[in-house]
């Protein structure tokens, strides 16, 4: 790890300026990514400014009727909260089919928001990538690739963003609220996450002296025609090979709403709005469902370790909206896939 | 991280107060430090163990401010305040905590270096109180690895503890 100047935010005016005031520096939250990186000198970075001291800790209502999350409540505290049990079960059920008991009380809203990818190559500074250091080359492309991205890849980089958390946010329509110089915004999180293109090392839209202060959900009237469906090369404390975020509003029989987003494919959560609506306005059914897994997959390309994962994210669809569709959520603790 | 860079950041260190198994503590710490290193390093407390030392494997676990967290991943420098609670501070009057017993009595390791580390996480199962069944246990047990494949008798000595419903070391 290089050494640091170590810096304790008191107030987010403080947190913003000591970002502004050097183009080498990070946040710290929760630390259970940043940290990491720093250990295997990924990130680098001559300023490390802690932000945990500011108010950023509560889940408020808003006036819409749906929830503020604080960008550092843990991801624990978020899963487990009553209000998040009850109006947004899909979103706890990701956050607890993620990492462990430990990391998740470390964890923050934000911190998780902005982990960064697990491409083997980005987290061995003896090798050359585009991420880690622009203009390398991407080794994945001809690599190893097995857990790499089939869906919005580019040339220049082909990796995954690991979270689950943020594949629940893409299905539920959450609104990232920042803060920076330039003040306050409000950044949808399909416009949070970018695609590599031809920038790959550039991860999100967040500029850097703005700090995540908060996340927030819109009402949600799913019920529990819902469902995160992770699936991974072991039971849990893995990260997602392929996972899906199911969620169905189920009238008179028909279809009303949809919402269906993806991890482990993209370089973002991927939701597919074409593929949503081809469901709205059907009974749910297995033909329909096949119908919208094929829409999502309609672009997917594989390499040379990876092209399972087109088949394999079809069928999670298939499975993950008759989850949605019966009631049945996928349980996180008990993993028999129903 | 060598001794020798540890002791000539100490002069331009962070001060931090730490209450570790209810001894305060005031340290000065790099900022660069971690809890881990810290522990076993500065206060000499060598029963939480470094695995990884990245996260992935639970030896280092330790109860923070009253959670369970993994202490390789925890700059120091940031818990200025904070009360941590190690294997060491189990036991009451030479009384094992219910949990150290459990794992003597189940045989609940082979080599023992996960054995801190899956006795704290097990003893913050406890007190979350979240897990019933078999599964809940090795689902919320996930994050401690065991390199020997003690898991089968793990998962029995919870399963005791959890069924007498006792604690802590006091009778
Ligand atoms: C072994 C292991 C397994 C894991 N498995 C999974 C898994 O299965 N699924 C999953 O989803 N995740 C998994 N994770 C990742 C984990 O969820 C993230 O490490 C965690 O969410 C990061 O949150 P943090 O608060 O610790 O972030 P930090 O490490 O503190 O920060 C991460 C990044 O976010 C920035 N940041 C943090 N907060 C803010 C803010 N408020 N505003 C602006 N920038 C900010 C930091 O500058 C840094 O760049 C795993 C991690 C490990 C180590
Ligand atoms: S896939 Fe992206 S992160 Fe991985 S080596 Fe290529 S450029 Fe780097
Ligand atoms: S040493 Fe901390 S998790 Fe392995
Ligand atoms: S007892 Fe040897 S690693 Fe668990």
């Amino acid at each position: 790890m290089n050494n640091f100047e170590y810096l304790r935010a008191e107030t987010l005016d403080q947190a913003v300026a000591a970002a502004a005031a050097n183009p080498a520096a990070k946040f710290i939250a929760g630390g259970t990514n940043l940290v990491d990186l720093m250990k295997y000198n990924v990130e680098r970075p001559e300023r490390v400014i802690d932000i945990t001291r500011l108010p950023l800790r509560e889940i408020a209502p808003t006036e819409e009727g749906g929830l503020l999350i604080g960008a550092l409540v843990p991801n624990s505290d978020l899963a487990y909260d009553e209000r998040i049990q009850a109006c947004y079960p899909l979103l706890a059920s990701a956050i607890l089919a993620g990492a462990s008991p430990q990391l998740r009380n470390s964890a923050t809203t934000g911190g998780n928001l902005l982990q960064r990818t697990r491409c083997y190559y980005f987290y061995d500074p003896g090798t050359p990538c585009n991420k880690r250091e622009p203009g390398t080359g991407c080794p994945a492309i001809e690599g190893q690739n097995r857990i790499h991205a089939i869906l919005g890849t580019s040339e220049h980089c082909i990796a995954t963003h690991p979270s689950d958390m943020c594949v629940g946010l893409a299905a539920l329509e959450a609104v990232i609220h920042v803060q920076g110089q330039g003040g306050a915004r409000r950044i949808p999180i399909g416009e949070f996450h970018r695609l590599p293109g031809d920038t790959p090392h550039i991860d999100t839209t967040l500029r850097h002296d703005e700090v995540v202060t908060g996340v927030e959900l819109p009402p949600s009237d799913y019920g529990s025609n819902h469902t995160y469906l992770k699936l991974r090369d072991r039971l849990s404390y893995a990260f997602a090979l392929v996972s899906v975020a199911a969620a169905l509003k189920i009238e008179d029989g028909v279809v009303a709403k949809a919402r269906l987003a993806l991890g482990g494919v993209a370089h973002k959560p991927w939701r597919d709005t074409a593929a949503e609506a081809l469901l709205v306005g059907n009974p749910p059914g297995r033909e329909r469902f096949a119908a919208a897994a094929e829409e999502v997959l309609r672009d997917a390309r594989g390499y040379a370790h990876n092209s399972f994962k087109i088949e394999l994210a079809r069928r999670a669809i298939i499975r993950a909206l008759e989850q949605a569709a019966a009631g049945t959520p996928q349980s996180q603790t008990d993993k028999r896939i129903r | 991280m060598s001794p020798s860079q540890e002791a000539s950041a100490d002069a331009a260190g962070i001060p931090v107060t730490l209450t570790v198994n209810g001894t305060t503590h005031r340290l000065t710490v790099q900022p660069t430090a971690v809890l881990l290193d810290v522990l076993r390093e500065r206060l000499q407390l060598t029963g939480t163990k470094k695995g990884c030392d990245h996260g992935q494997c639970g030896a280092c676990t330790v109860i923070l401010d009253g959670r369970r967290v993994n202490s390789c991943m925890v700059l120091a420098a940031m818990k200025d305040g904070s009360s941590v609670t190690t294997i060491e501070g189990l036991a009451e009057d030479g009384r094992l905590h219910p949990m150290q017993q459990a794992f003597i009595e189940h045989d609940a390791f082979q080599c023992g270096y996960c054995t801190p580390g899956q006795i704290m996480s097990a003893v913050a199962l406890l007190e979350e109180g979240r897990a019933n069944t078999v599964e809940e246990i090795r689902e919320y047990m996930s994050g401690n690895l065991c390199r020997c494949g003690a898991y089968v008798n793990i998962v029995a000595a919870i399963q005791q503890v959890l069924a007498t419903g006792r604690r802590s070391a006091t009778p």
